[in-house]
């Protein structure tokens, strides 16, 4: 039994859903990144699997494009947390209410 | 075997590059100095550099508008950057605005003892992104701008670290803007998937050749990618981010971000849209036009009700990211050119802008609130000339660049038919014009020296009192007290009849009428624009202002003294106020310009 191309579109969409929910319903930092991430990943499935249905090899070397910003986006993520939360509890979004209005 | 296997690696055209290259590379040289010298390196120092590499960028820039008014626009490096009139304006475009930061930043990181050179390195770098952005001709290549321009962004706005709305506008900014990054590469994949091709030109060809059957993923990349673009052009309903953001980060930053970010966001949003989707613009224009409306009608509306001054300008880009989109929703060449027209005069307004509020809000960057604005003009009448100028312009007063922006983005919907959206455009622009207005009187209004003299006066009589308050500590008769004193006439000019009664009061003192009378003829073109723009908000200004003299306590002491301005701030906010004034008199160069660049268009 071969699994079509169909199923790996629909587990990125499933993946992108659950991340894109997570980053707006979750209060935790740290889970909303993680969220980002899965939709990264999901884009990036989606990429593969595409090259693989039009025979271009190209839709995969983006992947790596995805991979290094993903990279580079949560080092400075965990940066701006850390300089945040040093002096704080909890990694909760709702603690930060200076800005409002 | 391998070594007969050759992988061909496209041309690079480094010419084509240049600017990117220049601030990229100018920013890693200036990091490794700051890094070396043995001592932090001086501000000063840093400044300087970037701004040299600023100008070294945009006089490539210029070089690359000669090359390519000559010979007409040319796609490099496999076709993944273009290099036409649209690129080159916006690298010029970026190069002024990391040119003007470079000098507003250098006061601010004196006064804040943020000492090093990271502010400026970040700016290169996120300069480089928006200029990348202007070139792109492939999607993952916008993605890969998008990203420079974004990551460089959320560390600045997190660079006062002492300051702890930095830090949360830093992570909110972060948060929303990875969200949108991450939304905007999967509509990148659906259309990829869709066309099988990420490079712009393809899909334009694809499009073109092929009538897809089942469109329905074509259509869902392109409403993740508009959704992606409207997160970072703040249009409403992805605007949630934008005010906090504007608010917390520091105020020479907040400038950068709202010029650089803005231009580089929406000169990729109307490349992909008008070149890529040119043809299925019947499916997006109704959704632009939707977002216009709301976005112009939000930003406008909630801009009222601020009374932070930061928040209040936030606002206000989002109103100007409307009518940036009334040029895109136009879908032509003639509203591409506008919107570039648009940002790029928006460029030098809020820069300026920003430039003042940085002052204003004093050591600590927290001074803020409308309240401290009161009375500027009596003790720096020039810095609230200019600052009253660049409201202006933002307002779209006449002999300003604001006006000829707004002026043109709405004869393109019109001539595009859309109406309706032409009049709500005016209509966001008249809501807007209060709130300018409203901080411009302020500032020309006598700052409240002590509470017990507004407690005195009848309430009904508050316009009158505020005029009539103006004269009470008249003493020194130099021609600069005189100036100031001047100021407020434009403003009475405005109130009814009734309260014209004032003027003899202020007008006989002992000061020389002629003086003053002098005065008010050399500030005419400020008093012009005032009265004309004015016509219908003023009078409602002026109430405010009346009302919040009442609600108002004096403010601190330590708030109503002279702001110090350090010689480089007044040099960029000078430049801003001339660009916007002498190309708002002259406005042919500058709309040539923009419409050459569209011209070039290569799609």
């Amino acid at each position: 039994m071969s699994i079509g191309p169909a199923w790996y579109l629909g587990l990125a969409a499933v993946l992108f859903a659950i991340g894109a929910i997570g980053v707006l319903v979750r209060r935790n930092v740290l889970v909303m990144f993680m969220c980002i991430e899965l939709m990264l990943n999901a884009a990036n499935l989606t990429f593969v699997t595409f090259s693989r249905v039009l025979g271009d090899i190209g839709g995969q070397s983006l992947v790596f494009f995805v991979l290094v910003v993903a990279a580079a986006e949560v080092v400075v993520g965990l940066g701006i947390v850390v300089a945040i939360f040093r002096r704080r509890k909890s990694t909760t979004a709702d603690d930060l209410h200076v800005l409002k209005g | 075997m391998l070594a007969t296997t050759v992988i061909a690696t496209p041309h690079i055209r480094y010419l084509a590059i240049l600017p990117e290259i220049v601030l990229l590379g100018g920013g890693v040289v200036l990091l490794a100095v700051a890094s070396l010298v043995r001592r932090q390196l001086r501000v000063r120092v840093g400044t300087l550099l970037t701004v040299a590499i600023a100008a070294g960028s945009l006089g490539v820039s210029l070089w690359q508008w000669a090359d390519v008014t000559g010979r007409g626009g040319f796609t490099a490096i496999d076709h993944a950057v273009v290099v036409d009139g649209f690129s080159v304006l916006v690298n010029i475009l970026v190069s002024c605005a990391v040119l003007l930061t470079a000098l507003v930043a250098d006061g601010y990181l004196l006064r804040e003892r943020v000492g090093g050179a990271e502010l400026q390195v970040l700016a290169l770098v996120s300069a480089s992104g928006a200029m990348i952005m202007g070139s792109a001709n492939d999607l993952i290549v916008v993605f890969l701008g998008l990203e420079i321009l974004s990551i460089a962004l959320y560390v600045l706005a997190a660079f006062n670290s002492r300051r702890e709305a930095s830090g949360e506008a830093a992570l909110k900014y972060f948060i929303l803007g990875s969200f949108s990054s991450a939304v905007f590469v999967y509509g990148i994949a659906l259309v990829y998937g869709a066309t099988g091709s990420t490079n712009l030109a393809q899909i334009a060809d694809f499009l073109s050749r092929n009538v897809l059957v089942h469109d329905g993923l074509l259509l869902a990349g392109l409403t993740l990618l508009l959704v992606g673009f409207s997160f970072k052009v703040a249009a409403v309903p992805f605007h949630m981010w934008t005010p906090d953001v504007y608010q917390g980060s520091p105020s020479p930053v907040t400038g950068f971000m709202a010029a650089v970010a803005k231009a580089g966001a929406f000169a990729a949003f109307l490349r992909v849209f008008l070149s890529s989707f040119g043809l299925l613009r019947a499916d997006w224009r109704p959704v632009i036009y939707a977002l216009a409306v709301v976005t112009l009608l939000v930003g406008a509306g909630l801009a009222v009700v601020q009374r932070d001054v930061k928040r209040m300008l936030a606002y206000s880009s989002i109103n100007h990211a409307g009518f940036v989109l009334l040029g895109l929703q136009a879908a032509t060449g003639r509203g591409a050119s506008d919107a570039l027209y648009y940002l790029f005069a928006y460029t030098f307004m809020v820069i300026g802008s920003f430039a003042v509020v940085s002052l204003i809000g004093r050591t600590g960057d927290v001074a803020h609130d409308l309240s401290t604005y009161r009375g500027l003009a009596r003790r720096q009448p020039l810095l609230a000339v200019c600052f009253a100028v660049l409201l202006l312009a933002q307002a779209g007063a006449p002999f300003t660049t604001g006006l000829w922006a707004k002026l043109q983005v709405v004869l393109a919907a019109v001539d595009n038919g859309s109406v309706p959206l032409a009049v709500i455009a005016m209509a966001s622009a008249a809501l807007a014009a209060f709130f300018y207005l409203r901080l411009a009187v302020l500032m020309y209004s006598p700052a409240p020296a002590s509470g017990g003299v507004l407690g005195e006066e009848e309430p009904g009589e508050q316009p009158v009192a505020l005029t009539a308050g103006t004269v009470g500590p008249f003493r020194a008769g130099p021609a600069e007290q005189a100036m100031a004193e001047a100021q407020p006439q434009p403003v009475e000019e405005l109130r009814a009849p009734a309260v014209r009664g004032a003027r003899p009061v202020w007008a006989g003192t002992e000061q020389s009428v002629a003086v003053v009378d002098r005065l008010n003829a050399a500030l005419l073109i400020d008093a012009e624009t005032v009265t004309v723009d004015g016509e219908t908000p003023a009078s409602a200004a002026a109430d405010q202002v009346g009302g919040d003299v009442e609600r108002v306590e004096a403010p601190d002491p330590a708030l109503v003294s002279k702001v110090p301005v350090p010689a480089l701030s007044a040099v960029a906010i000078g430049l801003c106020v001339a660009v916007t004034v002498v190309f708002g008199f002259i406005p042919a160069p500058l709309v040539d310009f923009a419409h050459h660049a569209t011209l070039l268009f290569v799609p």
